[in-house]
């Protein structure tokens, strides 16, 4: 464009010239970046000291991935994505498909539906993987982001330690039904309560910070919940955790512990089999989650809701309207922390064990992370996002094949995690406002207009 | 009083090495707002990066005296991580800049369980211990004075000296501090802004890499998750400081660091985080913007 002279040709020559030049520059950087971590390895030998292991195949393979890669990110894809882009430009807006509408009535039938179809497929113990793993795992991450989604999504207050309200939940659960032997159905709102007491407990001391003072805070406050957790080993017995958690009932009604007479598969005179109990807690949690949801839209559509999204636009402007900033905080950071205390007591519920291992601030990153990735406020593609991160990881562990090509030695589970983290940059930067990007506003007068992205800031607390 | 002083001494030495990575935060935040979650594990790695460069000295030359090689070490650990952070403001955080506030701070985040699960696969998950490099401890006054606190607090010392001069004196420095006030305006006075902020991150990423260094002679272990901790409180020093202002980190560093051994020998070991925690809670609350950090005037 630059250049009207040159012809095709020539254009292209420049261009795989150029391609070539990045690729040996990309080459000789990644060999800096590479040469100490991947060509020499510290191991230990028998006399318990470090040597080095020298893998300077491997530090090739690696330089000549970041060589092919740059080449062939410049010479053909970049031109081809901006061919792309110029053609999209012109396209018209598609009109939103059947399924887009419907995205969510079509989901949440599809899920009630999920736990049978699993069981018709794998059977009653095959399917416990895929109900467990992946169906309750990833539904109380959705249940976790949707609650902190209130707090940063909402209200606009960036919470690093959100984990700390989860632990509280949890661990609430798990003291509280040992000691004192209460059920899960009581217990439930207790923890609820327990944790938005924490979150108020959280909320005075910060009312005045903003931004990153405010994220330090709240990570700081995570970070004592979980050092408290493992130091207080009189009441929490520390790292050990707490084991032996009794199981939820069904209402009272039907028990899934095997001893006792009224338990499910005996009333009904089914075979015995511990997926009765995973299926159960399945719907408890699909439950749970959709409560969240439902919350969170009728309160959106509240006065406080709309104070919230108010706060997270222009703090200022709400003052100067006569909005109680300070009610209006608490109350988001205390309605987050009650839904991150459900998930929590549920958590207890599902593993029968708590430790403060499972509160680490790793777990509010990742929680922070699928909020952000699925777009702040809203909740389609938080849950999507939700989906992916964590069905994504989890589908890791499955990936068996793999040893097939990289030798038995090759465990998929270790690069779980480091996958996961370059998931998180990929997608932020492919997409910096999350899958669902479009906010529309909740109050308009007459009709709905779109907000333009750059006219809107958010989450500066 | 002597256990006291004792104390104090640990308490600087231990603040040092926080004052050197809570730089690279302040910087970072300084000139572009941004909070840099990965450079803890920057440190980790620049302490990772020393680590082999010492056993390749040791291996190649068997006898190299101790001075040369913790030379040597530093000035490679500096140059690795200046690069990896090169490439990582490259690659992750450029093309967010100007995006809303989290997105940096996600990808920053996702850096770093990144970085720190790399060296986990390429270093493998175990402690990683080495013989101590420098074992002499003098006796003044009955407070002993180990010859690597010695060596921490001048190395810090100096490299904030020259620091300082950089940043107050130098054309370098100028055009930092411009690109922090207004990086539209220092661009349009021909800054060249995206050079400015790579170098800073540059150096922020070498201060990390001397801090790492430190950290790995000092305690003579290192693993890769040491850069959460450190990196954390690292963050706190630079928030309880002020973000964004240099001597705040270096005084919150030291605040840190002090809050910390002081606390672990008057009262108990186990509760040192909770204390310098909820010590920076309570400052906050009374200083919202740190303690040398100026407060915002919002604009309407």
């Amino acid at each position: 464009m630059a250049n009207i002279t040159n012809t095709p040709e020539s254009a292209g020559s420049n261009l795989m010239a150029r391609a070539l030049r990045e690729a040996f520059y990309a080459g000789l950087v990644a060999l800096g970046l590479f040469v100490l971590f991947v060509g020499l390895k510290t191991d230990q030998n028998i006399l318990n000291e470090l040597v080095l292991v020298q893998r300077w195949g491997l530090l090739a393979v690696f330089v000549a991935i970041a060589a092919v890669g740059r080449f062939l990110s410049v010479a053909f894809i970049r031109p081809y994505l901006a061919e792309r882009k110029a053609s999209k430009a012109s396209a018209g807006v598609k009109e939103p498909g059947f399924v887009t509408r419907n995205f969510s009535m079509i989901a949440v039938a599809i899920l009630l539906v999920y736990p049978p179809i699993m069981v018709a497929i794998f059977g009653f113990q095959g399917s416990l993987k895929w109900v467990d793993n992946f169906g309750i795992q990833i539904l109380i991450y959705v249940m976790l982001a949707w609650g902190l989604n209130i707090v940063v999504g909402l209200a606009g207050l960036l919470d690093l330690g959100y984990v700390a309200f989860y632990a509280v939940g949890a661990y609430s659960y798990a003291l509280l039904s040992s000691y004192f032997g209460l059920s899960f159905w009581v217990l439930l709102p207790m923890a609820g309560i327990f944790a938005a007491l924490w979150g108020m407990i959280l909320g005075f001391p910060v009312l005045r910070l903003k931004g990153d003072y405010l994220a330090i805070v709240t990570l700081a406050f995570g970070e004592i919940i979980r050092l408290v957790l493992i130091n207080w080993t009189a009441v929490t017995k520390g790292t050990f955790g707490i084991s032996g958690i009794a199981k939820a009932s069904v209402f009272g009604i039907w028990s899934f512990d095997v001893s006792s007479p009224n338990n499910f598969a005996k009333v009904f005179g089914l075979p015995m089999s511990s997926a009765y109990y995973k299926i159960f807690l399945f719907y408890l949690i699909l439950a749970l989650c959709l409560l969240t949801a439902f919350v969170t839209i009728r309160l959106r559509r509240m006065p406080i809701g709309r104070a919230w999204e108010a706060l997270r636009e222009d703090e200022i402007a709400c003052r100067s309207l006569g909005i109680n900033t300070v009610t209006t905080k608490l109350t988001a950071f205390a309605t987050g922390a009650m839904f991150g205390g459900f998930a929590g007591s549920f958590f207890a519920v599902r593993q029968g064990f708590v430790s403060p291992e499972s509160f680490v601030f790793l777990e509010s990153a990742i929680i922070l992370a699928i909020v952000v990735l699925g777009g702040m406020g809203s909740l389609i593609g938080i849950a999507v996002a939700a989906t992916l991160m964590i069905g994504g990881t989890e589908l890791l562990r499955e990936m068996e094949f793999l040893k097939h090509i990289f030798g038995p030695d090759f465990t998929p589970e270790l690069y779980r995690m480091l996958i996961f983290g370059l998931a998180m940059i990929i997608v932020m930067v492919w997409k910096p406002r999350g899958f669902v990007g479009s906010r529309e506003p909740t109050a308009f007068l007459r009709e709905r207009k779109s907000v333009s992205g750059s006219f809107t800031k958010e989450g500066h607390g | 009083m002597e256990y006291f002083v004792q104390q104090l001494v640990n308490g600087l030495t231990l603040g040092s090495i926080y004052g050197l990575i809570a730089i690279g935060y302040t910087m970072v935040y300084g000139i572009i707002g941004m909070v840099n979650f990965a450079h803890g594990d920057i440190f980790m790695l620049g302490g990772f990066a020393a680590l082999i460069v010492y056993l390749v000295l040791v291996g190649l030359f068997g006898g190299i005296p101790i001075a040369l090689a913790l030379f040597i070490m530093i000035l490679v650990a500096m140059l690795m991580t200046g690069l990896w952070n090169w490439v990582i403001e490259k690659m992750a955080y450029r093309p967010l800049r100007g995006s809303f506030r989290l997105a940096p701070l996600i990808t920053a985040i996702g850096m770093s369980i990144a970085l720190s699960n790399f060296i986990q696969v390429t270093q493998g998950p175990r402690n990683k211990p080495i013989p101590p490099l420098v074992s002499s401890v003098y006796n003044v006054f009955g407070i002993s004075i180990s010859l690597k606190q010695i060596i921490i607090v001048v190395v810090t010392a100096v490299l904030l000296t020259i620091f300082w001069y950089i940043v107050n004196h130098t054309p370098l420095g100028r055009a930092q501090r411009a690109t922090e006030q207004d990086r539209k305006m220092a661009a349009l006075l021909g800054i060249d802004v995206d050079k400015t902020i790579s170098i800073t991150f540059i150096m922020g990423a070498a201060l990390a890499a001397v801090a790492g260094t430190m950290y790995l002679m000092y305690y003579g272990v290192i693993v890769f998750t040491d850069g959460f901790t450190p990196g954390v409180k690292a963050f706190t020093a630079a928030v309880l400081g002020g973000i964004g202002s240099l001597p705040g980190a270096v005084l919150g560093g030291l605040m840190i660091g002090l809050i910390e051994s002081l606390w672990s020998a008057y009262f108990t070991i186990d509760y040192k985080d909770v204390a310098t925690f909820s010590i920076l809670a309570i400052v906050l609350i009374f200083k919202p913007s740190g303690i040398l950090g100026r407060p915002e005037v919002e604009k309407v």
